[in-house]
């Protein structure tokens, strides 16, 4: 990532109302240049809608947008130095590849060779050459995708909107195409506003992610951040796998903190801001922070419920009590060191070190 | 591969040949007697000699199209030369079944785009309401017409009344009348077909477009009409063939300029001054045309099919 700290996309306040629904309440994002940023959340979160209203696809209810500092919210979307990437690839389907990746060139007043010159060179990049003079309906999915991405970058646009463009690809290639597209932005230097459902995907691309729900921004931070530091439930629970547990903070020293369970047990984790003793909250541990013993010298101990084999990990689920189970997970190349507990075997259950994490809502 | 290469390859026994002959008994009787049979008598009627009284003596005779093509003079003893007279009533028959297609064309497209971006709920109810004037017999469509555009009718007064006029404009016996007429009378027929292809039409390419810098007519001229193209062809044919043939507004609303086609065959069967072999000859030349439109009109399809 080379950000000088120059902001791309400034979205300020913005609200988006349909009728006496709203869409997006009152949100404010600052995307920096050069930045592979995504948008997250399930779906009817806002961030297609937000997309669009950068696009200029929607207008905007309340609020403004900038780009590069020049406010664009009132712009028509050809006004925009801005492209897309559409879900469902709207490639247009009596041109050919080459005339489909050229169009945008030609709209901004190249001409037709010109266009075509480019748009060779672009085809090139995504490894399409070969297809040029084909009708986008002659093509795999995986090929019209890539064509949507050639014909998105032709114009060199200063940022490029991706809607959830790998939703329709098969695992495999949507992994392949995860990888390409993060060194399609690196080596062009274009901002990518990435919008997906997907949180490993998120993951796996983003410099940074606006985790979105309910048309609120619920988070924003860089992968580890959010994985690691979830801000409320919302984002604990959607971001990964995760224990949610209702514990009382007894005390606060610190940093750290000790909680007690609803099953009288005592666990210690990381103090937040603005979270006292006596406060009943929920606190989230991840599955891969725990780990199991022989029992008799753990925190907490319960019974080995059902072992899941997931391939590279294995989940283990543990009841602590009649109303409390943990998801522990272990890594599968641990196995031989640690052992596998089978089902109906008494175990005990430790935390690593700051791994229980206190949600503030 | 040996022994277990029977199941794809090789002929199979078609379990429903026995069945599919009397299933297709219907197609084949409806296309017989309302397709086949009247297409033949008139073919056949064309090549009759014609009875002074209207009918035929069954004679073989070319005289129909004999006098559909030729010139012979006055008293029918001359070699042929080109003769104009049916030509031209076809030529301008073409014009004017043309001009309202083109009309129908640029009133009709607004219209269905429009119908076809209501919400889905509401596009129902425009349909219907596009086809409510078609309940009302055609006859009486095409008169309610006349009343409109006459010289004192609401047309031009409404006209005069809003100060666009000084004098009332006459447009009944114009071949604008009659071309409005046509317009009126087969409008519905574009508006449908172009409807259809706009619903189906995948709003994200307009999108597309727009955030790849094109303005607004330029997405119309190079996305939107290219993908809804079979929907106004097929809305032009509808206009254009049933325009060509017709004979009430012309009858109606044109003035003795304005003959067509349409009324030329339709005298040909009238009282017993007709011409039946002429009419006959006429149709099948009406019919020709027609056919020749659509086989370019199929082509064409199947060019972009295989694009």
């Amino acid at each position: 990532m080379a950000t000088d700290g120059t902001i791309a996309i400034d979205v300020r306040d913005a609200v988006k109302r349909y009728g006496d629904f709203t869409a997006l309440k009152r949100i404010s994002l600052s995307i920096r240049d050069n930045e592979f940023f995504t948008l997250l959340g399930p779906s009817g979160c806002g961030k297609t809608t937000l997309l669009r209203m950068i696009a200029g696809f929607e207008d905007v209810t309340e609020g403004a947008i900038f780009l590069f500092g020049d406010e664009i919210e009132t712009l028509p979307p050809h006004k925009r130095p801005i492209n897309t990437v559409f879900q469902d690839y709207a490639l247009f389907p009596h041109m050919t590849v080459i005339d489909n990746v050229g169009f945008g060139l030609e709209m901004r007043g190249k001409s037709k060779s010109d266009a075509r010159k480019r748009a060779g060179e672009v085809l090139e990049m995504v490894q399409l050459s070969q297809f040029a003079n084909r009708k986008p309906a002659q093509l795999s999915g995986g090929q019209q995708q890539r064509v949507a991405l050639a014909r998105a970058l032709a114009p060199q646009p200063k940022v490029l909107l991706l809607d959830e463009p790998l939703s329709a690809l098969d695992l495999k290639l949507r992994k392949a195409m995860q990888i390409e597209l993060k060194h399609l932005q690196r080596d062009t230097g274009i901002t990518f506003i990435f919008v997906t459902h997907d949180q490993e995907e998120a993951l796996t691309m983003s410099d940074r992610i606006a985790v979105m729900s309910s048309g609120e921004l619920q988070q924003l931070g860089d992968a580890r951040d959010i994985y690691e530091r979830p801000r409320n439930m919302f984002v604990a629970d959607f971001i990964g796998d995760t224990n949610l547990l209702s514990v009382t903070v007894n005390r606060v020293e610190g940093q750290s903190a000790t909680c007690r369970l609803a099953s009288g047990h005592q666990i210690a984790c990381d103090a937040v801001e603005g979270i006292a003793p006596g406060a009943y909250v929920h606190m989230s541990i991840r599955p891969e922070r725990l780990y199991l013993s022989e029992p008799g010298d753990g925190y907490l101990s319960g019974t080995v419920l059902e072992n899941i084999f997931v391939g590279t990990d294995i989940t283990t689920i543990v009841e602590i009590s009649p109303d409390l189970r943990l998801t522990v997970r272990t890594s599968n190349s641990d196995r031989g060191a640690q052992g596998i507990f089978a089902p109906g075997t008494a175990v005990a259950v430790h935390l690593e070190q700051g791994a229980g994490r206190l949600l503030a809502d | 591969m040996a022994g277990g290469g029977t199941a794809g390859g090789g002929p199979r026994t078609d379990t429903y040949a026995p069945v599919r002959l009397w299933l297709l008994l219907p197609a084949w009787v409806s296309l017989t007697i309302l397709v086949l049979a009247p297409v033949s008598m008139m073919l056949v009627y064309s090549f009759l000699t014609k009875e002074f009284r209207g009918g035929v003596i069954w004679e073989f005779s070319l005289s129909a199209y004999d006098q559909f093509f030729c010139n012979r003079g006055l008293f029918g003893d001359e070699p042929c030369s080109i003769e104009w007279t049916y030509l031209l009533i076809f030529w301008r028959s073409i014009w004017q079944a043309g001009a309202a297609t083109l009309l129908s064309l640029a009133i009709g497209f607004p219209t269905a785009y429009f119908i076809a971006t209501r919400p889905a709920r509401q596009r129902a109810l425009w349909v219907f309401l596009i086809t409510i004037p078609y309940w009302v017999n055609l006859l009486i469509r095409t008169v309610s017409m006349k009343f409109l555009l006459r010289d004192q009718g609401p047309l031009n007064d409404a006209l005069l009344g809003l100060g666009i006029l000084s004098e009332p404009l006459s447009i009944v016996n114009t071949n604008l009348a009659v071309q409005l007429g046509l317009f009126y009378s087969y409008l519905p027929f574009m508006v449908l077909p172009i409807y259809a292809a706009v619903e189906r039409y995948n709003f994200s390419l307009s999108e597309a477009a727009a955030d790849l810098y094109a303005p607004r007519w330029v997405i119309l001229r190079r996305i939107v009409i290219p993908a809804v193209k079979p929907g106004i062809v097929a809305g032009c044919i509808l206009v254009f063939v049933p325009s060509l043939g017709s004979f009430l507004a012309p009858d109606l609303l044109g003035g003795a300029k304005t003959f067509m086609i349409g009324s030329l065959i339709e005298e040909q069967f009238k009282g017993n001054a007709g011409n039946w072999p002429f009419g006959a000859a006429a149709s099948m030349i009406l019919l020709t045309m027609v056919l020749i439109l659509l086989l370019i009109f199929a082509r064409q399809q199947a060019r972009a099919g295989n694009g």
